[in-house]
């Protein structure tokens, strides 16, 4: 690891003016300081942000709205009993997410700031062929670049919600809705987000409206094995239903684009219909339409196109009364009323 | 650069002057406090082998960066026994066969305790096995350790139950 200043602001104020080019904040540091030992990222400094005041509460707000601050951990917001009743498929994501060790350190806004990873990305050298790993490259959303997926699981939901980023910066606060937080790959080489220079998360805002799904919603993640790995596919699927019809619907996609994946489309054909599963699979034909498949991938857009229906069918089954035992695996049950035992 | 931080690990308070931020928990303990009862597996957050309690979650103290620490509650394996008698999870894992070249179990034995603390699993195969997760086993002591983590919580809370009595 390549030797760096280290400072521990106890203002966000006092934060702000300590960064300068070749600082990074440094939160849980799952994810930097493994970056750092390999010599894949090289701070100058690290700007230890856990001691700033007020950043690690979630809170509902006058208007509705759920304010998670950015130093929650993983861990306390799907724990919290309030967050996973109203915005269930949020807390399974998070919990199919990293391991126990891993999430009781991690934060949410580290989660969602999770650069994008190829088979390479922990190595300093550009791979000679970068199509070999086509498991993590991207089949949609790419604008015809090789470019990794995101790896983020939590996200997917988060999109899917109408999430909002709340940051700050040299230049004052300002919101981003975290649709548009991962930029297209190539738009600003070396930045992988819309943060400015020294721009700063201090929460995610989830709209009282997200909670109006909570009834039906999930996610599912398939991966290489049962825990512990990123998902090949991931799909957050949810319906607000009235009078046996859908209502009105969200659908996102993860692991298929450098972005968390919402199909805006897809969850206008679902509006107004009543539940049915050959509606669900013409729904995921739409979500996975526009895909290309890169390396060798093109079984991840039929892996895709199965997740996305099927996620949609679980939701229409019901959230379960408790979190499976294996949150947003395929090995969970199906249908609301059941409780994996 | 000079840091100094105060830690109580296994209940002794310990001030200590960092020359280097880039020291991880892991290796302050093995390195510098003479508690190598933490191991160093993988060094990047996937085998769980460093895993120890701070301020009472488990964490892999390979991505820790010590620094950030000022103040903390540290337990590793060294503390959990009392005197010559074992913790609860200590015991179950000698009964229940819960490991074989014993490499992962100082590890294995803090995520479990850890889990059990948090209360996600309880005795439930398939929770404690998901709970478990971030802990590898290369010798592949898998249905001992899912057994002793199910026999440890079961005494706890007959235990628990018993001092509230």
């Amino acid at each position: 690891m390549k030797p760096f200043d280290f400072v521990q602001p106890r203002t966000v104020d006092e934060a702000l003016a300590a960064w300068e080019p070749g600082a990074a904040w440094l939160g849980g540091g799952t994810n930097l300081v493994d970056l750092m030992k390999t010599g894949a990222v090289q701070p100058a400094k690290l700007i230890d942000i856990t001691r700033l005041p007020g950043l690690d509460t979630i809170e509902t707000r006058a208007d509705g709205a759920t304010r998670i601050g950015a130093l929650v951990s993983n861990a306390d917001l799907a724990d919290d009993p309030g967050f996973a009743r109203s915005f269930p498929m949020v807390a399974e994501a998070l919990l199919s997410g990293a391991s126990g060790q891993l999430r009781n350190v991690a934060t949410v806004a580290g989660n969602i700031m999770q650069s994008p990873r190829d088979a390479f990305y922990r190595e300093l050298d550009p791979p000679s062929d970068p199509l070999s790993g086509g498991a993590s490259l991207a089949v949609l959303g790419t604008g015809g670049r090789v470019a990794a997926v995101n790896p983020s699981d939590f996200a997917v939901p988060l999109v899917a919600l109408d999430a909002v980023v709340e940051v700050r910066g040299p230049g004052g606060a300002r919101e981003i809705a975290l649709a548009d937080l991962h930029l297209p790959p190539g738009d600003a080489p070396g930045n992988s987000t819309a943060l400015r220079p020294g721009e700063l998360i201090l929460a995610l805002r989830l709209p009282a409206a997200a909670a109006g799904f909570a009834a039906h919603s999930r996610y599912l993640k398939v991966r290489d094995r049962t825990s512990f790995a990123f998902a090949t596919a991931s799909a957050a699927a949810s319906l607000r239903i009235e009078g046996g019809r859908i209502a009105e619907a969200r659908l996102a996609l993860g692991a298929v684009a450098p972005r968390p994946w919402r199909v805006v489309e897809a969850e206008a054909l679902l509006a107004g219909r009543a539940i049915d599963a050959g509606l669900f699979a013409e729904v995921a034909e739409v979500a996975l339409s526009g895909a290309v498949a890169v390396g060798g991938n093109g079984w991840k857009i039929e892996l895709a196109r199965r997740t996305a229906a099927r996620a949609l069918a679980m939701a229409a089954a019901g959230t379960p009364a408790r979190m499976p035992a294996l949150p947003a695996s395929p090995f969970a049950p199906q249908a609301g009323d059941l409780i994996h035992a | 650069m000079s840091l100094s931080i105060r830690l109580t690990i296994n209940g002794a308070p310990r001030e200590i002057a960092l020359e280097d931020a880039r020291v991880t928990l892991l290796d302050l303990l093995r390195e510098r406090l003479a508690l190598p009862g933490t191991k160093k597996g993988c060094d990047r957050g996937q085998c769980g082998a460093c895993t120890v309690i701070v301020n009472g979650k488990r964490v892999n103290s390979c991505l820790t960066l010590a620094a950030t620490l000022d103040g903390a509650q540290v337990t590793t394996i060294e503390g959990l026994a009392t005197g010559d008698r074992l913790h609860p999870v200590q015991e179950a894992f000698i009964e229940q066969d819960g490991f074989q070249c014993g490499y992962c179990t100082p590890g294995q034995i803090m995520s479990a305790v850890g889990l059990i603390a948090e209360g996600r699993a309880g005795d439930d195969p398939e929770r404690i096995r998901e709970g478990m997760s971030g802990n590898i086993c290369r010798c592949a002591a898998y249905h001992g350790i899912t057994l002793a983590v199910q026999e440890a919580t079961r005494r706890m809370a007959e235990a628990e139950k018993g001092d509230a009595a």
